[in-house]
């Protein structure tokens, strides 16, 4: 079958392009780079903003096998209690769970490091599996490093007391990414993503407003994106650290994005080390997106993930190295806290008529150790 | 895919042109032993990975964008 | 169609890889290569005095070019101290040259790690340059004459049986 042709013609591609990375494959080389190291994170997170409170723990090990391999397994949970404002205009407020668990192995090779890694995600009515495959490589005696990455995710959609219901969506995600070493004190890195989506898009759940009606929402069953960014870091000497990072994004939706970010870290101390940033995003609305349609067309929707609006970010960090030992383990206890005050511009609430805005606060307890 | 396209046919073209001419071959700039200032946590390109996950997450699920996040390089570059 | 374009890109960025790494393949090859004399250089110690290379012909002489903040440096410092004691005695001689900006810093490290051997203070790189190093950490073997032996670059856990051989190698 020719689909069966093509994905043996694009097995072999990738192995051919992993073996032009990788050179010929000799057993017992000397490496150029070293395997992640052994770690043990938790982290406590919580957001509450827009009527939307969401919360859980996080946990992440990595352990390295023999020297060869490392493997890393990680936990995600988010209790959301979703009273946001679609929810309490158009359906009453809800309380859901999603699980996450992650399974990676890194694998070294001279100057090159595989990671091969899958993801389940599910909640009561979505579920959605990804694998990924990322290949870095080092060159330029270390100078610039290399990243191609390619990640596939397949969502089964349903919806809460409607077995009726039932749909997919696939994505997929290619990723290349250039790190720089511009000087002994400045890095640069560039990332450029392209993505593609196929499937049920949208929410069951989500109305559009279309006459002043409400109706269920209509989303193309494609969408294609590409985003490319580009960041800067450097050394400060005694003044700790700064980056700057700008990303561009477009896609078959109309939407256009740019994000700014710049963010300065430095030590206090011997056990110290604080980080402040701030971050912008703008955005312009999907091409089928409204608040209150006056027109009837094939797509229409109301969601406020794609209407016009901007968001900026103020945040810090604090992070507290409560035991270390050189070469032996390293235990750091961070704390986070970020304000994001989000505005619409063609998005409106429902129950006063006024362009629609809100603030929210992130706040994020880790506990990291390195051995 | 035009963009990735248009990439490999800069790439290709900038090699068939490179490869005519005796180029002076360029050498790393920042040697092994004076990365000192890279190899600090402070300049990484992305410290924790859990809490990343997780801003990652809140933007991905309340804005349109998605995408072009992060690959770590830099660092020490032992071994 | 979907997997047309997968195969599609999968081609574009293998062109990509392909070249990038065609372009860029050249890396620095080392001035310092077996046979040749190893260059003399005099260094301050950590415990005060110079140490001057030409004082150990006659010895088998390691040089190790490490730093505090190179991760295998300070994984390879015990096994390195371990082949000091045993062979000193037997005309082995361990110079361990740091790189660190910050001398404090070395001492520190090299005092929390139990070394024994001389560590050698080259702040300004001075040293480092002059043996060209494009690795951290390089270990270098110098036999009885003053010349060049072996040459490793990077450390990985097992390399110091591959040391010890050398080393028995050239105290014979």
């Amino acid at each position: 079958m020719a689909a069966t042709r093509a994905a043996i013609g694009l097995w072999h591609r990738l192995l051919a392009l992993l073996g032009s990375l990788l050179g010929v494959l000799a057993p017992g080389v000397s490496r150029a780079v070293d395997l992640p190291g052994d770690k043990a994170e938790a982290l406590l997170h919580s957001y509450i903003g827009g009527g939307v409170n969401a919360y859980g723990p996080a946990v992440l090990v990595r352990k390295s096998i023999m020297d060869k391999v490392s493997l890393s397994g990680t936990y995600y949970m988010d209790a959301v209690s979703n009273a946001s404002i679609d929810v309490v205009t158009t359906a009453s407020k809800y309380n859901e769970t999603r699980h996450e668990f992650g399974l990676s192995a890194d694998y070294v090779y001279r100057d090159a490091q595989i990671t091969l890694g899958a993801m389940t995600s599910h909640e009561p009515d979505y579920v959605a599996n990804t694998g990924n495959i990322d290949v870095t490589q080092e060159v330029f005696g270390g100078m610039t490093t290399v990243a191609f990455g390619f990640t596939k995710a397949s969502d089964k959609v349903g919806k809460k007391n409607s077995p009726e219901f039932s749909d997919h969506a696939h994505h997929w995600q290619y990723r290349f990414g250039l790190t720089q070493i511009l000087t002994s004190r400045w890095l640069a890195s560039l990332n450029f993503d392209a993505l593609s989506d196929d499937g049920y898009l949208g929410s069951p759940y989500r109305s559009a407003r279309v006459f002043g009606a409400f109706v269920p929402e209509r989303n193309p069953r494609t969408r294609s994106s590409r985003a490319g960014k580009v960041k800067l870091v450097g050394d400060l000497g005694n003044f700790g650290s700064i980056n700057f990072g700008y990303r561009y994004y477009t896609d078959t939706w109309d939407i256009k994005a740019h994000t700014a970010e710049a963010g300065w870290s430095r030590y206090f101390g011997e056990a110290w080390l604080a980080d402040i940033f701030a971050r912008y995003y703008t955005q312009t609305h999907a091409n089928f997106y409204s608040d209150n349609a006056m027109t009837e067309t094939v797509y229409v929707s109301r969601n406020r993930q794609l209407s016009t609006f901007n968001d900026i970010g103020l945040g810090g960090r604090l992070s507290y190295n409560v035991r270390r030992v050189p070469g032996r383990y390293d235990v750091k206890l961070i704390g986070t806290y970020e304000y994001t005050r989000y505005k619409f511009k063609d998005f409106t609430d429902v129950r006063t008529g006024e362009l629609y805005g809100y603030g929210a606060n992130l706040f994020q307890v880790y506990l990291s150790a390195t051995y | 895919m035009t963009i990735l396209r248009a990439l490999a046919c800069a790439a290709l073209l900038g090699a068939t042109l490179l490869a005519g001419c005796s180029v002076p071959k360029l050498e790393p700039w920042v040697k092994p032993y004076e990365r000192e200032r890279l190899a600090d946590p402070i300049m990484k390109l992305s410290r924790d990975s859990l809490p990343d996950k997780h801003f990652e997450h809140v933007r991905d699920v309340r804005e349109g964008a998605r995408g072009a996040t992060g690959v770590q390089g830099g660092g020490c570059g032992c071994n | 169609m979907k997997t047309l374009s997968i195969v599609r890109s999968a081609s574009a960025l293998r062109i990509v890889a392909s070249v990038v790494f065609a372009v860029v393949a050249g890396t620095a090859s080392s001035a310092i290569a077996p046979s040749t004399p190893a260059p003399d250089f005099s260094l301050h110690a950590m415990s005060g005095p110079n140490m001057r290379l030409q004082d150990q012909r006659g010895r088998v002489v390691m040089v190790n070019f490490w730093a505090t903040w190179c991760a295998p440096c300070r994984q390879e410092m015990p096994q390195l101290n371990r082949l000091y004691q045993k062979y000193r005695s037997s005309g082995f001689v361990l110079l361990g040259v740091n790189v660190d900006d910050d001398p404090s810093k070395a001492a520190e490290v090299a005092t929390k790690l139990g070394v024994t051997f001389p560590v050698l203070l080259d702040a300004d790189k001075r040293v480092s340059k002059l043996y060209d190093l494009n690795t951290m950490p390089s270990t270098v073997l110098i036999d009885r004459d003053g010349k060049v032996r072996y040459v490793h670059r990077g450390y990985l856990a097992g390399y110091e049986d591959n040391y010890e051989k050398q080393i028995r190698e050239l105290l014979k």
